[in-house]
């Protein structure tokens, strides 16, 4: 149990590509932290100066009370997740759970406790036996969570653990994985590229872009209010529409001049945009649907404004009753407008 | 593929049955005549069929020699050729894993220079540096000796070359998670880089120690002792009596106890061998 905290943190590669850019975070003793950002955001590289299985290139790393910033990976008290397992492969379940622990000098029976305990709470028992090769991609992933849970550290470090896995599995284990942090409370770092998994895992969220945070926050608060058009865009699915501020000006008889100064673009999620008109104050805008896309609970409708060439989504729940090519009426909420400008990317108004 | 013609499948067979016999004819024309009496060559003709003297012959070889040859008997030839083949194969194994290891998991200065030094040694085969490597050899007052039979042979290019493209092939997040473990770098070696490379190791295993066995021309250069010779020089010696015709009933029950322990270490060793030059284990 610890708290981890990151204090200007940088990663220079010798060829001098800064892949990290100064991270400053403070990761709460049994919070659940998510690393979120597309790939080539830092991401991974930034767990992996947490883990110590890269070199800090400035700035200061304490784990627990202790500054880490020079300690191997085995002194840090973390347990990590690797994506592809990183399972041995010549041990047994057991000797892969227990490999950790030996070198630690660890008792024979302590050893075979924590084991059998880490293998009942994961449901792997009857694999211990086994080699890895023989096990199928969730039962491997369950290994290499029980190997660093065995540890009882002080804090995970997952590495995109399901992404390996097919989008049935991972809904599975993405639960089972969040049931266990809550049960254990033990302090997480995790890192992933989908803003799904992001969203549901996390107790903060942390949105990376170009080895900079974009923004912190609960996953409410960021689907709520994101802080700048790349967050706004990476999170949440399909992502927000977004609209200059002139188009919808002509359209909105007076109900956007409360916008915050600098505002040139609005955001609207796809699911703000309503075929009923709400009770209230609302803009409505025309356009035309391109495609209809039934997903089951769900249907997504692709369309371009009318007046403009903007593509835009819609979600809407069940199926309603429209076809291709067809002109039709939406209805925006003035609360549901996201005020950004679009030079310095950023939300406007606070 | 889907084929039936007959024709084509007689000529292939024959080819091959071809192609078999020529290998191992003479491997059976040294076995029948290592069976028969001292008379039968002196006739001009190859005996084909086995003799009756097998037993006298290999007691012969075995336990006295060619002494009128300057052959020592054949037990302690096969003895120093073993001893030999096996200081080259543990020589190198352990030698070329230990590099391979520092090549691929260490990042010192010079990383690559040292690698291409390593890589370029196999332009330079025992045959073409014999002549300084004997006055190396010489001087060190190695002459006559195992260590000067086998210290020259064991630097190995090939394995360690054999053993960095495997070791390339493990993933790296076996090294992280071994780190992240509490597995130092030895701790890593000796518990998941070797288990992992025993197939590779079994397959490198064979072809040294055939590699050692087979070894003529260096020591033939250094043992002037015959209590160093090995099997296969030996064979050599045996054939060049100085008087009067080479016995070579006697001679060829040398060459089969000489091909025997290359053949038992395949045997032996079949399985890990096809294993290790076929596949590999993830």
């Amino acid at each position: 149990m610890a708290r981890i905290k990151l204090e200007g943190l940088k990663k220079t590669y010798a060829g001098g590509v800064q892949a990290v850019k100064g991270i400053d975070l403070e990761v709460a003793d049994g919070e659940f932290v998510v690393l979120v950002g597309p790939s080539g955001c830092g991401k991974s590289t930034l767990l992996r100066m947490v883990a110590g299985l890269e070199t800090i290139s400035e700035g200061r790393l304490e784990i627990g009370d202790r500054v880490v910033n020079d300690l191997e990976p085995a002194e840090r008290d973390i347990a990590m997740v690797f994506q592809n397992y990183a399972l041995y492969p010549h041990m047994t379940v057991f000797d892969n759970l227990a490999y950790g622990l030996k070198n630690r000098g660890f008792k024979r029976d302590e050893i075979e406790r924590r084991v059998q305990e880490a293998a009942r709470m994961l449901e792997i028992e009857e694999f211990l036996p086994r080699k890895p090769r023989k096990l199928s991609g969730g039962q491997r992933q369950r290994v290499a969570m029980g190997r660093a849970l065995v540890r009882e550290p002080a804090a995970f470090l997952f590495d995109e653990p399901l992404s390996n896995l097919d989008a049935k599995l991972r809904v599975q284990m993405r639960v089972e994985i969040k049931q266990l942090q809550r049960r254990l409370k033990t302090t997480s770092l995790y890192v992933t590229h989908d803003q799904l998994e992001a969203m549901t895992l996390g107790d903060r969220l942390v949105v990376l872009n170009g080895g900079r945070i974009e923004q912190v926050g609960t996953p409410m608060e960021i689907y709520a209010r994101p802080a700048s058009i790349f967050v706004a865009t990476f999170i949440g699915s399909p992502a927000m529409n977004l609209i200059p501020l002139d188009y919808l000006r002509e359209r909105g008889n007076g109900l956007l001049d409360d916008l915050p100064e600098g505002t040139d673009i609005v955001g609207i999620r796809p699911d703000d945009l309503h075929m009923q008109a709400p009770s209230g104050p609302h803009l409505v805008v025309e356009s035309k649907l391109e495609l209809f896309e039934a997903a089951g609970a769900e249907s997504h409708l692709y369309v371009r404004l009318a007046g403009s060439e903007q593509p835009t989504v819609i979600r809407t729940a069940g199926q309603p009753p429209v076809s291709e090519g067809e002109t039709l009426r939406f209805h925006v909420r003035r609360e549901a407008l996201h005020p950004f400008n679009h030079e310095s990317n950023k939300r406007m108004g606070g | 593929m889907v084929e039936n013609r007959p024709l084509g499948n007689l000529v292939a067979h024959l080819i091959l049955i071809l192609g078999v016999a020529l290998v191992l004819f003479p491997v059976y024309v040294a076995i029948v005549a290592s069976t028969q009496g001292p008379g039968e060559f002196l006739r001009g003709t190859l005996p084909l069929v086995p003799g009756s003297h097998a037993l006298e012959n290999y007691r012969a070889m075995w336990e006295a020699g060619l002494s009128r040859a300057g052959a020592p008997p054949a037990g302690q030839m096969l003895w120093n050729s073993l001893v030999m083949a096996l200081a080259i194969t543990f020589g190198k194994l352990s030698i070329s894993l230990l590099s391979a290891f520092a090549i691929v998991y260490f990042r010192f200065p010079f990383r690559l220079f040292f690698f291409w030094i390593i890589f370029i040694t196999l332009m330079l085969p025992v045959e073409v540096r014999i002549i300084p490597t004997f006055r190396v050899v010489a001087d060190l007052g190695m002459l006559n000796s195992f260590a000067g039979l086998s210290i020259p042979l064991i630097a190995s290019a090939t394995a360690t070359f054999l053993f960095r493209q495997f070791f390339m092939t493990i993933p790296e997040e076996l090294l992280e998670a071994a780190r992240v473990d509490g597995a130092g770098p030895l701790k890593f070696f000796k518990d998941i880089l070797l288990p992992l490379s025993i197939t590779n190791i079994a397959a490198l295993f064979v072809i040294m120690f055939i590699y050692g066995w087979n070894q003529y021309l260096w020591p033939l250069l250094i043992t002037t002792d015959p209590d160093y010779y090995t099997i296969v020089m030996g064979l050599q010696r045996m054939t060049t009596a100085a008087d009067g015709d080479p016995q070579w009933h006697l001679v060829m029950a040398a060459v089969v106890m000489a091909a025997l322990p290359p053949v038992l270490v395949i045997l032996f060793m079949q399985r890990l061998f096809v294993k290790g030059l076929t596949e590999t284990e993830k």
